[in-house]
Order: structure tokens, then C-alpha cells, then sequence
């Protein structure tokens, strides 16, 4: 009974705060690798933390009174997908779950007169277009498979979902270079030395509404990188190990491809994702497994 | 040093502004992104967003056209931040020092607080420059606290 409460409830409220802490260093390990592709020696590993604590003490300069709420809601929904990851349920809520936090975002760049923001604003919900469809697909053929949507039925199952769904998992990692914002997909925000549209969505935050929408980030690449984790249920150690080696692709992929423009962006993550995924599903059907 | 101090040496974002510069000097803060110099093991990066930025680094003279660009970068910047003057253009006008359409060097319109000079300035001097400017930052960042 005392076991039970610590593995349902103590356990996943603790993942879910360690998430922003996961996600920070992910994404120093992040700059430290490509720096080392482009033969440079790289920023610290803890660089994320060291830029949200410069970030949350700046002064910030509110562009409209519904930023600042708008960001917490980012953060707080991306927050509450991850936690509901982490309390094992329904996977199409946690799908639901991120989209709301996309919205408050695209709410609050598209919320400011400056046109780079709006711009980016328009690109970031092009992205959530490019990406949703594809992880629904996903979350669907997950389904077909172990014959729930619930995260707890699925780590239940009795053998990894990577041997019968190798296809959904690489349109998976399509998914996750929309979402890591990482080229060749990066339209709606531009990081680091490559700048267009000024920063993109980000363009009008400063101070500690731009450092929540950090955190909201990080947890968010943490959400995929879990899902992907999921793949090898039956042993999560493989199956981060999985996630961490589709982390590694997308930084390769990065370093390799410039930016494409939104067109090709959906034209890519719905073609190569909808025909890996159905492909997968209708093999399983022809072997006779579903 | 406090966390607050120590984040924000670690972390300067930088706004480069080019206010009618021969370009020389722009290449030359390129340079010091590049691989070679690779400011980002410094936490650098160059940002481009006045509200995000906490560094400004100016390059060429002040101008009877962009000098209210120039104020209003720097206006839009939100502190603590600091400015730097890269370039002897950027210093006091330079070559371009009695051209009827130049104001001189951008401190006839904005406060600075580091000079590099030379024409062009070289990636080592400017990187210098930063850590100048870092000081600087870092006396603001305590005194803030007092
Ligand atoms: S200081 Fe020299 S190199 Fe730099 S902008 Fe002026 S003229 Fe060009």
C-alpha cells in the first residue's frame, strides 16, 4: 500500500519538476555536441541554466499585460503534459495538453504590433500543423497495436513497440526536429548564429517571460524524447538510450541540412511521416499481427 | 560572487549594430564568432534581439540618418547593459571624422562603456574588449544589489 502511493504519486510529481532540470542539461549537451561538429570547443554543459538565471533577473520590457500570463500558461501546460506522461495516462490528452501550450505561445507572439513576431507567431503554428497530424498518426498506430491509448496499458505490453513499429518511431524523429525547433525545420524561431525574422516568436520577450518560455521548451523536448523512451517499455534504460540516440540524429541532421522554408517543412514531416507510419501499420496488417 | 552576477558573466548576449561601418570591422566580429576564436565557450551569442541582448556592439561612425535607430536599439535594450564602441569609426568617427553627414563617434549619442580601437579592429581585441565590458557588467550587477 505505503510502495504503491511513493510509485503513483511521489514518483511522477518529482519527474515532472526534474523535467525543466532534464530538459536544461539535454539541451547543454545540445550546444556542447554541435559545437564540437563544427570542431569548436563549446559553452559549459549548465550554459542553459546559466542563460534562464541571467534571463529571469534582466529587466524585462512587456510588450502587452497577456504576456507575461500567456508564458506561465506555457509553461504550466507544458508542465502538465509531461506530468500527465509521468501519471501513465491517456496519451491523446498529453497531445491535446501540448497543443493548448502551443497556443498560449502563438497567442502571445501574435499579441505585439512588432511584425516579426507576428510572422514568427504564424510559422510556429505552421510547425504545430507540420508536427500534430504526424504524432497523432503515431499515438494511433500505438493503439492499433498494444489496443490503448493509456500510457499505462502501453508500458504493460508484452514486448518493445520498437520490433513491430520501427517506421512510426523515425517519423518520430521527424517530430522532434519540428519540436526542438532544429534545422532543416526551424522557420518559426531562429537560435544561436542563423538569424531571420530577428528571433521569431520569441522576438517581443524579455526577462522572465522569455525565461519561462525557455523552461516550457525544454520540458517540451523532454515530452518527445520520453515518448520516444516508450518504444522499449519493457526496459526503459534501452528505451532512453533509444531516445538519447534519436536526440543525437536530430543534432546531426541539424548540423547537415540548412533551413528549408515552411512549404517544403510540411510537405516533408506529412510525406515522409504519414507513408512511414501507414506503411508500418499496413505490413503489420498483410503479417497478420494486427 | 552571487548566482545572479556569476549567470549573467557567463551568459552576455550580444546586439551588433552596424551603423554604416566600411564593413571591416563587422568582418571582424564575425571572425570572433567563428570557429577559431569560437566566443560561445564564453557563453556569447550573438542574438539579435534588442530586448534579449545585454551587450551592444557598435561599428562604424554615428550618422545624421541612423543615429535614432542607434538611440532607440539602445532604448530598447533592457538593463543592466553595456556598449561597446568597436573600430576607430565607431571611437570618434575615424576616417569618416569631418564628412558632412557624420555626427563623430556613436558617444555623441549613446553612452559607452568600452572603446576597441584600430581599423580594423582584430578578433582578439574585441574579444579583449568584452571582457572589459564584462567587468563593467559585473560592478553594475553588485551595485545594483546595494
Ligand atoms: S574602423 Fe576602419 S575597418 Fe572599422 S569600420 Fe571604420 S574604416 Fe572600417
Amino acid at each position: 500500500m505505503n510502495e504503491n502511493y511513493i510509485v503513483n504519486i511521489v514518483l511522477p510529481v518529482l519527474l515532472t519538476l526534474g523535467a525543466p532540470v532534464v530538459g536544461g542539461l539535454l539541451m547543454g549537451v545540445d550546444r556542447k555536441i554541435t559545437a564540437r561538429m563544427q570542431s569548436r570547443v563549446g559553452p559549459p554543459l549548465i550554459q542553459p541554466f546559466y542563460d534562464a538565471i541571467k534571463l529571469w533577473n534582466k529587466r524585462p520590457v512587456i510588450a502587452s499585460r497577456l504576456q507575461p500570463v500567456l508564458a506561465f500558461s506555457y509553461l504550466g501546460f507544458s508542465l502538465l503534459a509531461f506530468g500527465l506522461l509521468m501519471f501513465r495516462q491517456d496519451l491523446l490528452v498529453i497531445v491535446f495538453t501540448t497543443a493548448l501550450a502551443d497556443t498560449c505561445l502563438i497567442t502571445a507572439s501574435l499579441n505585439s504590433k512588432s511584425p516579426y513576431s507576428y510572422l514568427g507567431g504564424r510559422r510556429e503554428l505552421l510547425s504545430v500543423l507540420a508536427y500534430e497530424p504526424v504524432l497523432i498518426m503515431a499515438f494511433l498506430s500505438i493503439y492499433m497495436v498494444t489496443g490503448s491509448f493509456l500510457v499505462d496499458e502501453v508500458l504493460a505490453y508484452r514486448m518493445p513497440l520498437l520490433i513491430q513499429l520501427p517506421a512510426v518511431l523515425i517519423a518520430l524523429v521527424l517530430v522532434l526536429i519540428v519540436e526542438m525547433k532544429k534545422s532543416p525545420f526551424d522557420v518559426s524561431a531562429s537560435g544561436h548564429a542563423h538569424q531571420e525574422l530577428v528571433r521569431g516568436v520569441y522576438t517581443e520577450f524579455s526577462g522572465y517571460t522569455m525565461a519561462m518560455l525557455e523552461l516550457g521548451h525544454w520540458v517540451k523536448v523532454t515530452l518527445v524524447l520520453s515518448i520516444v523512451t516508450l518504444f522499449w517499455a519493457p526496459n526503459l534504460l534501452i528505451g532512453a538510450a533509444l531516445s538519447l540516440a534519436a536526440f543525437f540524429i536530430v543534432l546531426v541532421v541539424d548540423n547537415s541540412y540548412p533551413r528549408l522554408t515552411w512549404r517544403s517543412m510540411i510537405k516533408t514531416t506529412w510525406g515522409v511521416g504519414f507513408i512511414l507510419i501507414l506503411a508500418n501499420i499496413v505490413g503489420l496488417n498483410l503479417m497478420g499481427v494486427i | 560572487m552571487k548566482t545572479k552576477t556569476k549567470a549573467r558573466l557567463k551568459s552576455p548576449w550580444v546586439l551588433h549594430y552596424d551603423c554604416g561601418s566600411c564593413n571591416g570591422c563587422d568582418i571582424e566580429i564575425l571572425a570572433a564568432l567563428t570557429p577559431k576564436f569560437d566566443a560561445e565557450r564564453f557563453g556569447i551569442v550573438n542574438i539579435g534581439d534588442p530586448k534579449q541582448a545585454d551587450l551592444l556592439v557598435v561599428t562604424g561612425p554615428a550618422n545624421r540618418r541612423n543615429h535614432r535607430v542607434l538611440k532607440r536599439l539602445y532604448d530598447q535594450m533592457p538593463d543592466p547593459k553595456v556598449v561597446m564602441a568597436v573600430g576607430t569609426c565607431a571611437s570618434t568617427g575615424g576616417i569618416f571624422h569631418n564628412c558632412p553627414n557624420t555626427l563623430g563617434g556613436i558617444d555623441k549619442v549613446i553612452p559607452v562603456d568600452v572603446y576597441v580601437p584600430g581599423c580594423a579592429a582584430r578578433p582578439e581585441q574585441i574579444i579583449d574588449g568584452v571582457v572589459l565590458a564584462l567587468q563593467k557588467l559585473s560592478e553594475m550587477s553588485e551595485k545594483e544589489d546595494d
